[in-house]
């Protein structure tokens, strides 16, 4: 098992240098030279000159795109905010929490509703039940991100003063964000659950199950779930990325201080590190997840165990 | 337990046609799908006014008979703008994914036909490309790209290529083996023939799912890009920088967020009920 | 006459899916008889309505899209299709259990097995989890398999011992009839006879009834009491083995034995008669095999065939060559 884990961090390894790769790639390729980005219009052209050289801005670009990718990985120095002139790592991880934090009540939000919802679903197929929440999971689906958060402050923080329509500290402050939010994951991760468990609820060992004359409720409990489960957890994986994704809007609409809202100044600003520092640091935060995802599949599924044992 | 039943055949086409007209949702979904069409086609017959015609004197009027949806900050028919906004968001739509689907598919194809180191490289390329959650990679091409309508699509279309392909990767390799192919290649057909002329054909089913389900992102994540304000600029009445724009006003003018926002809803609800529609009729045995 | 005790009467029992493509008449108006103690073969095509009747004994017809349409199922004089859900499930497991066919999937593959043969032991028998751990390994040893390996997951094991799982867990209770959904199709050849050897043996160890469901006329006679041979949902020709071997009457069942390859050659399938199964959803009027019947006359196409007993103990559902029958027989005496 830990040979495993050890070679799945490994194999992290030339995801990053790929994903830096984009991202520098994208950074080399915007228009605007980034030493008078960095100096300002008043710099002399000569002061320009000098630090075009100094960082090695003329060098060919696999030299630089190495030295970029030998600090990020060593110093964790992956440039400097054209705006601030501050470090972008140091810009990005003082934002990173509250991100984390929006993502993850949302996973536990959309875990909650969507894989309950999705297993009576399936249990009572055709049911009136089943069609009302297939329904509204399409609804779901269908929600921008950043409408739903803007209905819900209409709503809940304009119209009726429940909740504030801004900032992230308190919990009545985190529930309209993190609803919006988690309202596509919601829906996902129902829709799936209910295709899972329908396919397992089918299943010969299923049928096994009922022969030896256990209850229904037994049945899907016991031998079901534990199998219609373990695909969920790769969904709710992979929708962490998703909610990454979304975050990013959702803290722009509520004024959140995370990374999203960060990434969205900076691009007003034309500050293009913090804009590609920002997706290098989700990328990397969501191949994390995905690692760890992995890890649990392993655990859930005796299948997977057992060929790392 | 075999469930096969003797099915009495139609031929192909007909057959999802028939299933698909079976599914209420999907029916609902074409026909909002085909009104869409028709007003982006004919926006300028249908809108009352043009999409960047200002009238201070008008500014911030509620929906009246006038201004069914009322007007917006410039006085601007917020109607007109949404109507127009469909040839936006359409255009933005079907070519974001023509775009990932030809270089996905194209890209699946190659893995999945030739193998080996081929398809090893090309899909850890795809695994980085998904290792970066796709309206972010969106976010990062179109801030390097600059704004722009073109500029859009590229980035909506490239962050959505590995979707494409994976499935067409999963479906060559599923039927490389099989006879009919094996067959072509007995008979000298070149690859570039096999691949076309019966690989891509018996893939077509998930890749037509997807890619309906895929113009749905791809709207939603245009609109997301130029709310944050990366994609098209104003004046353009695209759906989501009409959202943006209509912000700052939510407490006094909601109406101006509220329109805009259920024009983007009602095209991605239709989209996904034909695309859910489709799934169910191109492979009746997801269904049950 | 021989007066036999009956374990299982089934009488006229009929059981529709309702699908797309239609009505799939899986049963129709089955008649089928097992007395104590034996076993029989029950043999007929794929898609005959086999595993549909076995399904139907243990109530377990998926629903929708199955549903039963009418008829009996007595066990031991009760009617099983009048008994409560809660009933059944004593019964099931408990009384009558059953082996399915492919033992790759019959297996939850998240739980170890002795966990999925204890689950079948507390739920039939006043036992607290560890004792009925304790039992199922033992019924593991019983059907060959070390109690080493009672921790392992399904997919640890080979298909072969899968099966002798499948099988340590219908017999973990004791049940009065096993139903054994064509056993050893899905298996290599050489395992195959391994496991027909074992559930031999276990049948007598046991004294269980048994229903043998297969395609094999060979595990036939090897093993049955009595044969029923199925075809189109309905059971075509009932006799005791050896009857049937020597006298059958039957047209379907004639071509079945004409069927029978080289004993050296692989018997996984039958080679069919002549034509093909009829669609199930759209059955050929009067005798479902009058079109694939070289004997067929033309009321074959007009009337249903009565299940009637030729001798004792030997019942054909064709007149026409019951008749024939009757009359060599008439004429050699
Ligand atoms: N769950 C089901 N839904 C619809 N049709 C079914 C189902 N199960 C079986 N059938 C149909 O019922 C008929 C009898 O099937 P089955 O009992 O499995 O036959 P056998 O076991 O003899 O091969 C077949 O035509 C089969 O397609
Ligand atoms: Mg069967």
């Amino acid at each position: 098992m830990l040979k495993y884990i050890f070679r799945r961090v490994l194999s992290l390894i030339p995801v990053l240098i790929g994903v830096t790769f984009i991202v520098f790639s994208l950074l080399y390729l915007t228009p605007g030279d980034p030493a008078r980005m960095v100096l300002g219009d008043q710099a002399t052209e000569e002061a320009v000159q000098q630090f075009r050289v100094k960082e090695g801005l003329d060098d060919p670009f696999i030299v630089q795109f190495v030295r970029y990718v030998g600090k990020a990985a060593f110093k964790g120095d992956i440039g400097r905010s054209y705006v601030t002139k501050r470090p972008v790592s140091d810009e990005i991880l003082s934002a990173f929490p509250s991100t984390i934090k929006l993502a993850a009540f949302s996973v536990i939000i959309a875990i909650c509703l969507g894989i309950p919802f999705g297993i009576i679903s399936a249990i009572k197929q055709y049911s009136l039940f089943d069609s009302i929440t297939m329904f509204f999971a399409l609804v779901g689906l269908s929600m921008p991100v950043f409408w739903l958060g803007l209905l819900l402050i209409l709503l809940f923080s304009v119209r009726l003063g429940w909740f504030p329509s801004s900032g992230f500290d308190t919990f009545s402050a985190m529930v309209l964000p993190s609803v919006a939010l988690s309202a596509q994951v919601i829906a996902i991760v129902t829709r799936m659950t209910r295709s899972s468990m329908l396919e397992v609820i089918r299943s010969d060992y299923i049928r096994t199950a009922r022969a030896k004359g256990q209850t229904e409720g037994k049945v899907i409990w016991r031998h079901a779930l534990g199998n219609a489960l373990i695909p969920i957890v790769t969904i709710v994986g992979l929708q962490f990325g998703h909610l990454l994704g979304g975050a990013i809007l959702t803290e722009s609409i509520f004024s959140i201080p995370g990374v999203g809202r960060l990434m969205v100044e900076a691009i007003k600003m034309r500050d293009y590190p913090l804009v590609q520092g920002g997706v290098l640091y989700v990328a990397v935060a969501f191949s994390i997840v995905n690692l760890l995802v992995d890890l649990l599949y392993a655990f859930v599924d005796p299948r997977i165990k057992a060929q790392y044992r | 337990m075999s469930t096969q039943t003797v099915q009495k055949r139609r031929s192909g086409i007909m057959e999802v046609w028939h299933r698909l007209k079976k599914s209420p949702m999907a029916v609902v979904g074409l026909i909002l799908i085909a009104v869409l069409f028709i007003m982006a086609i004919f926006a300028n017959v249908i809108a009352p006014f043009t999409y960047s015609k200002q009238n201070l004197m008008h500014a911030f009027e509620s929906p009246s008979s006038a201004y069914i949806f009322g007007t917006d900050e410039f006085g601007r028919d917020i109607f007109s703008r949404i109507v127009y906004g469909a040839r936006i968001s359409l255009q933005v739509g079907f070519i974001a994914v023509g775009i990932s689907m030809f270089i996905g598919g194209f890209l699946g194809a190659v893995a999945g036909y030739y193998g080996g180191k081929i398809d090893n490289t090309l899909m850890r390329v795809m695994d980085i490309l998904l290792s970066i959650p796709s309206i972010l990679l969106a976010i990062a091409i179109a801030a390097s790209l600059g704004p722009g309508l073109f500029n859009l699509m590229i980035a909506v279309g490239i962050s959505a290529i590995p979707n494409y392909a994976r499935i067409v990767r999963g479906s060559v390799l599923s039927i490389r083996g099989q006879e009919f192919v094996e067959a072509a290649k007995a008979v000298g057909s070149s690859d570039l023939r096999i691949i076309f002329k019966h690989i891509i054909p018996n893939c077509l089913a998930p890749i037509i799912v997807q890619a309906t389900l895929g113009v749905a992102t791809a709207i939603l994540t245009a609109a997301g890009l130029s709310f944050i304000g990366l994609g098209i600029q104003p004046p353009i009445p695209e759906w989501g920088a009409m959202l943006s724009g209509g912000r700052s006003y939510i407490r006094d003018y909601p109406y101006m967020t509220l329109f805009p926002g259920l024009a983007i809803m009602i095209t991605i609800l239709a989209l996904n009920f034909v695309g859910d529609g489709l799934r169910d009729a191109l492979d009746p045995k997801l269904k049950r | 006459m021989n007066e036999r005790e009956l374990l299982l009467d089934i009488q006229d029992l009929t059981i529709h899916y309702e699908t797309e493509a239609g009505r799939v008449r899986a049963v129709e108006h089955l008649y089928l008889e097992l007395g104590y103690g034996e076993t029989l073969g029950f043999v007929g095509e794929t898609g005959a309505g086999k595993t549909t009747t076995a399904l139907g004994i243990m109530r377990l017809i998926p629903s929708p899209p199955g549903a039963y349409k009418g008829g009996k199922i007595i066990f031991r004089g009760e009617d099983l299709l009048a008994k409560s859900e809660a009933e059944m499930r004593s019964i099931r497991g408990g009384r009558i259990a059953m082996i399915f066919q492919d033992p790759m999937t019959s297996l939850n593959p998240v739980m170890t097995v002795d966990r999925q043969i204890a689950e079948m032991i507390s739920l039939h028998r006043d036992v607290n989890e560890t004792e009925a751990l304790e039992q199922a390994v033992r019924m593991l040893e019983v059907v060959g398999i070390r109690p080493e390996r009672a921790k392992d997951y399904p997919h640890q094991f080979s298909g072969g011992m899968k099966q002798r799982v499948v099988i340590a867990i219908a017999l973990a209770c004791d049940p009065a009839l096993l139903i054994a959904d064509e056993p050893t199709t899905a298996l290599d050849v050489t395992i195959q006879a391994q496991v027909l050897e074992l559930m031999k043996d276990l049948k007598r160890q046991y004294n269980t009834s048994m229903i043998m469901i297969t395609h094999d006329l060979g595990i036939v006679a090897e093993i049955c009491d009595r044969v029923a041979i199925m075809y189109a949902g309905r059971v075509v020709e009932y006799a005791d083995t050896k009857t049937l071997f020597e006298r059958h009457v039957h047209p379907y069942t004639e071509g079945l034995f004409n069927s029978i390859p080289d004993l050296e050659e692989d018997r996984d399938e039958l080679k069919t008669i002549m034509g093909l199964m009829p669609d199930p959803t759209n059955l050929p009027t009067g005798c479902s095999f009058h079109p694939r019947c070289p004997y067929a006359v033309e009321s074959c196409s007009r009337e249903t065939p009565a299940f009637v007993e030729i001798e004792p103990g030997h019942r054909v559902a064709c007149p026409v060559r019951a008749a024939a029958e009757k009359n060599g027989k008439e004429r050699a005496s």
